[in-house]
């Protein structure tokens, strides 16, 4: 790699410190909430529904003034790092009308219009970066068909796709697993990885606790403030999670003898839609393929020495 | 037939029809953004709250035009203030708003002598209208059909995402402020026309016909604006015929077309759909 691409790679960084987010109801969002991301990372942001996951995406998009505290993007305040197209986003998948009369490639093309001109008028390099992020998810086949006429797990592509055509450095991705089938969710994890490659940071709100550890190194666990943050292993204990969930978790303890003795193995779970999250023995984190992601930990640990 | 055509030949008919079709067509060309937007009832909204602005303007003697639309802005960022200090909902905060501004404007009228005509504010007076009012509404109408067709990109983006639009940095709030700008002109324009009472109608209905038709945006434009047009025309004609009131004719058959159009139309219809299943 060229010292300049390194250099490039380490610009990007998405440091949040002391934010803390009051509305003009009153309402404490979020209080004090500190942490830093680098280049390179997929970092999961999980805490309950009110724990401020929302809030703090819509303080790193400048949706909202913090009341107190500061968001650095790639060393930049928020503001400026927008006008540079350094953060995009895929929305959840409700907060899009799908019966919006705009094809696909509609949606992603409007990835590109900050870098056009006031009339928004493609130019080649627009086509082209349309075309390019349709093929990386895909969807190139699909480009002319209306949103609405898409599954959930191509719809999330799509969106995706804008992503990529706006060429964002800091990607946050709002619940991408709701209503996406399986198959999907491997596919677009696989492009994050590919992503966390290049030094992009995918930051990934979710509440599908068992899909974190599949593909996220980091975690930031939050409720109303930070609780923790880390890699993932440290982070994601089931008294984090404890703490960060309350009650709220639905919790199954297996037969001592199946925790006891899975090594080498099968061990069993079967939910419904989504990943669930089983810890092992002595409490450590189960994977769906352990031996590739002690490869990749392996290999991310030579990295950073 | 060419009796239906005779009142081609007039003067004052020739100006009607031209004035009612470029009305039309920019309130259909807004109307798309509009019940995209969920904006309909904003429609309302402001064409109700001009009522007080034309009174106060003409009592000063500034131009009818910008008394309405400061209005009409007026109505618009006082809902939104509403929503934003206090636990009332925006739509709510808008009925208030709105017939608030109405009742005033009503009173206000009523305590001023004048040669206004109420009912040509409320019912629109499309077959009197002078000169001046004529060059006055192709010159603004005009205006209004051209920024929203070169910003049509840009409003559409705010209408579909306007996270997507903040997040480039986008200036997602003057554009905001420019779709209710254009809407509260576009009112002024068309109260000469429809008054203020059919102005909403034709501020949603021709974009609901269009949206029936197609799923692209550009096509919506086109069928929002020629069922428009198309009925505009036609209104007049029935309404010289007729003999009764003009703008409600034009509302008239553009409901009519959108009935029709919920019935036949290809994909979304009530027929098509049945047949499907």
């Amino acid at each position: 790699m060229s010292n300049t691409a390194i250099a490039a790679e380490n610009a990007t960084s998405l440091v949040v410190e002391g934010v803390s987010v009051i509305y003009p109801n009153g309402h404490q969002a979020l209080n004090n909430a500190s942490f830093r991301l680098g280049a390179g990372t997929i970092c999961a942001l999980v805490g309950v529904n009110g724990s401020g996951k929302s809030t703090l995406f819509k303080s790193i998009m400048g949706f909202v003034n913090p009341t107190a505290g500061t968001v650095r993007i790639n060393g930049m305040p928020v503001r400026q790092s927008l006008k540079q197209h350094a953060v995009a986003y895929v929305p959840q998948a409700e907060e899009v009308d799908w019966q919006f009369p705009v094809s696909v490639s509609d949606v992603v093309m409007m990835g590109r219009y900050g870098a056009m001109n006031f009339l928004r008028i493609p130019r080649a390099v627009d086509r082209q970066k349309v075309e390019e992020s349709l093929k990386r998810v895909s969807m190139w086949e699909f480009r002319d068909r209306q949103i609405g006429e898409l599954s959930g797990g191509q719809k999330k592509r799509v969106f995706l796709a804008r992503a990529l055509a706006q060429g964002g450095r800091v990607i946050l991705l709002d619940e991408p697993f709701t209503g996406v089938d399986v198959k999907t969710e491997d596919a677009i994890i696989a492009l994050l990885h590919e992503l966390r490659e290049s030094g992009c940071i995918i930051f990934v709100s979710t509440h599908n606790l068992g899909s974190v550890p599949e593909f996220c190194d980091q975690v930031v666990l939050i409720n109303r403030t930070v609780l923790a943050y880390g890699a993932t292993a440290d982070v994601f204990t089931a008294q984090n999670l404890a703490k960060a969930f309350g009650g709220v978790l639905r919790e199954f303890e297996f037969e001592q003898s199946t925790i006891q003795e899975h090594d080498g193995q099968k061990v069993r779970v079967v939910t419904d839609d989504e990943r669930p999250l089983v810890f092992g023995k002595d409490g450590h984190l189960e994977y769906m393929d352990r031996e590739k992601h002690e490869k990749l930990l392996r290999e991310r640990s030579e990295e950073n020495d | 037939m060419s009796q239906f055509f005779e009142p081609f030949g007039f003067s004052f008919m020739q100006d009607a029809l031209l004035v009612g079709g470029l009305v039309g067509g920019m309130c259909a060309l807004l109307s798309c953004f509009l019940i995209l937007k969920g904006w309909s009832l904003m429609g309302d909204a402001i064409s109700h709250a001009v009522l007080p602005g034309i009174v106060l303007a003409y009592i000063t003697g500034i131009p009818l035009a910008i008394g309405a639309f400061l209005a009409g802005l007026f109505c618009a960022t006082s809902t939104g203030f509403v929503k934003r200090n206090s636990r009332i909902k925006e739509d709510t905060a808008m009925g208030v708003v709105f017939t608030g501004m109405f009742a005033f404007g009503l009173v206000l009228f009523s305590k001023t002598p004048s040669d206004l005509h109420l009912d040509h504010i409320l019912f629109g007076n499309i077959l009197g209208i002078t000169r001046f009012q004529f060059w006055q509404t192709i010159g603004m109408g005009g205006a209004v059909v051209l920024v929203t067709l070169l910003l049509r990109k840009d409003l559409l983006l705010i209408c579909f995402d306007p996270g997507q639009a903040r997040v480039m940095a986008l200036p997602d709030r003057f554009l905001n402020y420019l779709l209710l700008g254009l809407l509260a002109l576009a009112i002024v324009v068309a109260l000469q026309a429809v008054g203020i009472i059919l102005v909403v109608a034709m501020l949603v209905t021709p974009g609901c016909v269009a949206h029936l038709w197609t799923d692209r945006f550009d096509r919506m434009l086109a069928i929002s604006c020629g069922s428009a047009v198309i009925a505009t025309v036609t209104g007049i004609l029935i309404s010289y015929h007729a003999d009764a009131s003009t703008g409600g004719c034009i509302v008239l058959v553009q409901a009519a077309f959108f009935f029709v159009s919920l019935l036949v139309a290809p994909k979304y219809g009530i027929i098509a759909r049945k047949l499907k299943r």
